[in-house]
């Protein structure tokens, strides 16, 4: 059974073995580099696909359960083909393009809505020899690249000419750019007590769990993190209650199918990366290390789910309110936290410092209390000039 | 540097997952921020008043049904009353108590679909509409049990009930009474001190009591104004003053007042069934009046405490077996007419909300 | 501190997560209806039908529609063959109104739930469907019918529908109802 453990490392010495046995020494190198590249790129995004179906088959079972119903749990053993059907309905289905849109802009968004999210795979580290590349600033390439979404959530609302995507796409540039601020922050913290900005080195330095030994970062980033993700309580974007379905109101068939799918994909990436982060990567016993890796984002993702299937949703203003007041703050301190432990035990921390710090995590929620409060009500004065203008 | 923005405007409905049915609000926006409402009405107009004119007086109790379809036992219950008044009809002691049973059990379905709507309006994902549906579903077995439908009942008939409990009837009914309240406390768990909600609906939508009682709201929202004003106790009809139960107020007045309002609301229901069940008495559940009934010239309101506030019938007769003209004073559409004042100035996730907190029913809005 | 009020809701729903759901697998579970169903399908006896119309008139809807013909001896007073008996009940809101004002226990409510049709058409029931129609009528105001239990091919005889028997032919035998005279 030991092939299990190095499967992937062994199968890629085995196919380059046997190209490199095929091919003439004149175009040999370029020849491995050309196919090994087109085979992890189509590894890279076809595994996440297919995670991603696993995913969406998750989250509307688990919604099911946590809602006291059953779920999707007739197509397939178990519903299990559900998310298939799905999709062939959705490329089955017209395409409509509604008249008044902006048609290159309202075409290209959810096709350039899907490449960030993939671009992220690239860094990640699934195992310890099962990565395609090990940028040494990986982390900020994550956060740098799924920044950019905002623009094609942006370019859907505006293309689709409609007031709810319009409301929708205003709100998603507010709300991911505000949370881009803690997000990053959050991260400033794990890459302090590790030094390097590389994926895999990070998932090296934890010889325990950073979520133990950075219980503020992981809050706040996994606030942020659902919040870039525009799910509850952070879905404002699409506002299911409020503006139906926000930015992609007015796509339909396969159009819609992209940014379904896409927002599974950057759950799928950040969950991911939060794994990477927070809970030691592929780092775990017995199994082998894609098992847990896998395993491990799946939980991560079935928290968020649970969240989703909990909380109510907050308001736009309370949202950026809580992004700067709240989780700013919080962050910073980390920071600083973090920055003072890696100073007095550069050579690595006590053990005891996990309960100090998720002492200090607890008592700072309780001194948020005190000094942050949701703006609840902010009742505007209309200008009497506007009233009546409808 | 100042940017110069204009007001949009928006159609809110009547096909719009939140506006309970098909509700129209035209809406202008200052970003988020609402300058203008103005609602539609209309989308369900059925005519039932006119309806009601062309049908005999039984025959006009299957209209009600279809006016606040969630709680169609009151409607029914309202509408019984006035023709009785105007008949001078006493029904038997059974009848009434089978009433006031029925009227409290749905009174609970309406409160826990009111309740589960705003949640979901909240953006709580369908989970509490979930809970709350499962409930309501043991409510619709009982309705089923005793008169064959699950929402348009048609049960009351002039002069009593159209049929006596079945014997299935009373197990299910104490088993679903020692439950409810078991139930009730976990709604309360799962969202009640959540900060994400409180945040959402503490002084937020806040409706004066001077301004309720000028607008003729009624029911919970002006209860959860804290005007303690219910035709329970203000006007016992049917037996309503041989209960025990308490008023919930509210105190503000804001969003989170009538949800607690509602919530406390269905403690009470299951305290007054409690007391019902253990009172009713044995006898007739109808007094002989016969299917095609010819009251006497004149006219009779009759009001009841629906679950949506006070529901009223105005019946004129002309001594022939159709009613002249039969008024409905539907507390949806009266309570309705507050929520511009109360949107103005809030934003548009607010509104979403307080319209969901006043619980209308656009069946019982446009009639 | 922030988040007791989000954990307490977070646990009832992990709760949920491990109890039975409540829903039910329609085609294969069945939940079994009360015996006061206000069903689908109409029950009729053409045995006990005399083809008053007191069901047509006191319908809201007038969704009823009877043809009758006399037959018989009219000395001794005619009994009435009924020709049409169509209900339409694409329209019936299933009020009972029907049933409650039928006087001879001849039209009952149904206990079935399933004749979802792709036309209108389909859905207007015929005197003929309703004579080969199987027999499950339901106990709405029909409070004898309480507690029959039906399998799948139970059909109740028309005795056993009714009440106590007190219509004109208590006495005798109720004459078979001749079919309508064809012209040729
Ligand atoms: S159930 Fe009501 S609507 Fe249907 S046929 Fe009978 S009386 Fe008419
Ligand atoms: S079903 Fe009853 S009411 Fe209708 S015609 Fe026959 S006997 Fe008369």
């Amino acid at each position: 059974m030991d092939w299990v453990y190095d499967l992937f490392p062994k199968l890629h010495a085995a196919i380059e073995g046997w190209l490199r046995s095929i091919l003439p020494p004149s175009i040999e190198s370029a020849g491995v580099y050309i196919v090994m590249g087109v085979l992890s790129a189509f590894l890279l995004i076809n595994v996440p696909l297919i995670l991603v179906m696993v995913l969406i088959y998750m989250e509307r079972r688990l919604l099911g359960r946590f809602q006291h119903r059953l779920g999707p749990n007739r197509v397939g053993w178990q519903g299990t083909l559900q998310v298939i059907a799905d999709g062939i309905k959705l490329l089955t289905k017209e395409d409509i393009i509604p008249a008044n849109v902006d048609r290159w802009v309202y075409n290209l968004a959810p096709v350039l809505f899907a490449i960030p999210v993939l671009l992220v795979f690239a860094v990640v580290p699934f195992g310890e020899e099962i990565y395609l590349t090990d940028l040494n600033i990986g982390i900020l390439y994550i956060v740098a690249l799924t920044a950019t979404s905002t623009i094609f959530v942006f370019m859907a609302g505006w293309a689709s000419n409609n007031k709810y995507s319009l409301i929708g796409a205003m709100r998603s540039v507010a709300q991911l750019i505000s949370y881009e601020v803690p997000l990053v922050l959050s991260i400033v913290g794990v890459v302090l007590v590790v030094g390097s900005l590389s994926m895999r080195e990070i998932v090296d330095k934890q010889s325990i769990p950073f979520i133990l030994l950075q219980p503020l970062g992981f809050l706040v980033f996994i606030v942020a993190v659902s919040a870039e993700l525009n799910r509850s309580p952070f879905d404002l974007l699409e506002a299911e209650s409020e503006l139906v379905t926000g930015y992609h109101i007015e796509y339909s068939g396969m159009k819609f199918g992209m940014f379904y799918l896409v927002e599974y994909i950057a759950g799928l990436a950040y969950s991911a990366v939060i794994t990477t982060l927070f809970l030691g990567g592929w780092k775990g016993p017995i199994l082998p290390q894609y098992v847990w890796f896998v395993a491990k984002v799946l939980l991560v993702f079935a928290v968020l789910i649970w969240i989703r299937a909990t909380l109510p949703r907050v308001r736009i203003d309370q949202i950026m309110g809580f992004a700067w007041k709240f989780l700013f703050p919080l962050a910073l301190i980390n920071i600083f936290i973090t920055a003072l432990e890696v100073l007095l035990w550069p050579e690595g921390f006590p053990a005891w410092l996990v309960v100090v710090n998720l002492g200090v995590a607890l008592g700072l929620l309780v001194v948020m209390q005190v000094l942050f409060r949701f703006p609840g009500a902010t009742r505007h004065v209309v200008p009497q000039a506007l009233v009546g203008r409808g | 540097m100042a940017f110069r923005t204009e007001p949009i405007t928006v159609n809110f409905g009547p096909q719009h997952p939140s506006t309970h049915g098909v509700f129209r609000m035209r809406v202008t926006f200052d970003g988020e921020v609402i300058v203008d409402m103005e609602p539609v009405f209309g989308y369900l107009h059925r005519g039932s008043e006119k309806l009601a004119e062309e049908r005999t007086y039984t025959q006009v109790i299957t209209l009600t049904d279809r006016l606040d379809y969630v709680a169609s036992m009151s409607n029914n219950l309202a509408y019984v009353l006035a023709v009785e008044k105007l008949c001078g009809i006493n029904p038997p002691e059974r009848a009434q108590y089978i009433r006031v049973i029925m009227a409290e059990l749905v009174r609970i379905a309406s409160h826990l679909m009111g309740l589960g709507f705003l949640l979901n309006d909240l953006g709580a994902f369908a989970t509490p509409l979930m809970y709350m549906f499962r409930e309501r579903e043991k409510i619709m077995d009982l309705f089923e049990m005793v008169c064959g439908a699950r929402i348009t009942f048609s049960y009351m008939r002039i002069g009593g009930v159209a049929e006596d409990l079945p014997p299935e009837f009373y197990p299910a009914m104490t088993r679903f009474l020692k439950e409810m309240p078991g139930y009730i406390d976990e709604y309360e768990a799962l969202l009640r001190e959540n900060e994400i909600l409180l945040a959402r609906t503490k002084n937020v939508g806040i409706l004066q009591p001077d301004k309720a009682i000028n607008g003729s709201v009624s029911g919970p929202n002006l209860r959860g104004s804290g005007v303690p004003w219910d035709l329970r106790r203000a006007d016992p009809y049917e037996i309503y003053d041989r209960f025990e139960f308490d008023l919930p107020l509210g105190k503000v007045g804001d969003t989170y007042d009538r949800f607690l309002v509602r919530l406390e609301e269905m403690r009470q229901s299951v305290r007054i069934l409690n007391q019902a069940m253990e009172q009713i008495p044995k006898g007739p559940v109808r007094a002989s009046v016969p299917m095609l009934v010819r009251p006497p010239i004149g006219d009779a309101y009759a009001h009841v405490e629906a679950p949506k506030g006070e529901l009223g019938f105005y019946v004129v007769s002309d001594n022939s077996i159709a009613p002249y003209r039969c008024k409905i004073r539907s507390p949806s559409f009266i309570n309705l007419t507050v929520l511009r004042d109360m949107v103005l100035g809030w934003k548009l996730a607010d509104m979403i909300v307080i319209f969901g907190s006043l619980d209308v029913n656009m069946g019982e809005v446009d009639r | 501190m922030y988040g007791i009020g989000i954990a307490k809701g977070m646990l009832v729903t992990i709760k949920h997560l491990f109890r039975r759901t409540f829903t039910v697998q329609y085609p294969e579970e069945r939940l079994k209806v009360y015996p006061r169903y206000r069903g689908q399908e109409f029950v009729w006896y053409e045995e006990r039908c005399t083809g008053c119309a007191t069901c047509a008139k006191y319908c809201p809807l007038g969704i009823i529609k009877i043809v009758t013909h006399p037959v018989g001896n009219p000395a001794e007073g005619f009994d009435y063959y009924v020709d049409v008996f169509d209900i339409e009940i694409a329209r019936c809101m299933f009020c009972g109104l029907c049933v409650e004002a039928c006087p001879y226990d001849a039209l009952f409510m149904g206990t079935h739930y399933e004749m979802a049709s792709y036309t209108r058409q389909k859905l207007v029931i015929n005197v003929d469907q309703l004579k080969k129609a199987k027999k499950q009528p339901s106990a709405f105001m029909r409070p004898h019918l309480l507690d029959v239990k039906y399998e799948e091919d139970t059909s109740l005889t028309p005795e056993r529908a009714g009440r106590m028997w007190q219509g004109r032919w208590a006495g005798g035998e109720k004459p078979a109802p001749q079919a309508p005279k064809t012209e040729e």
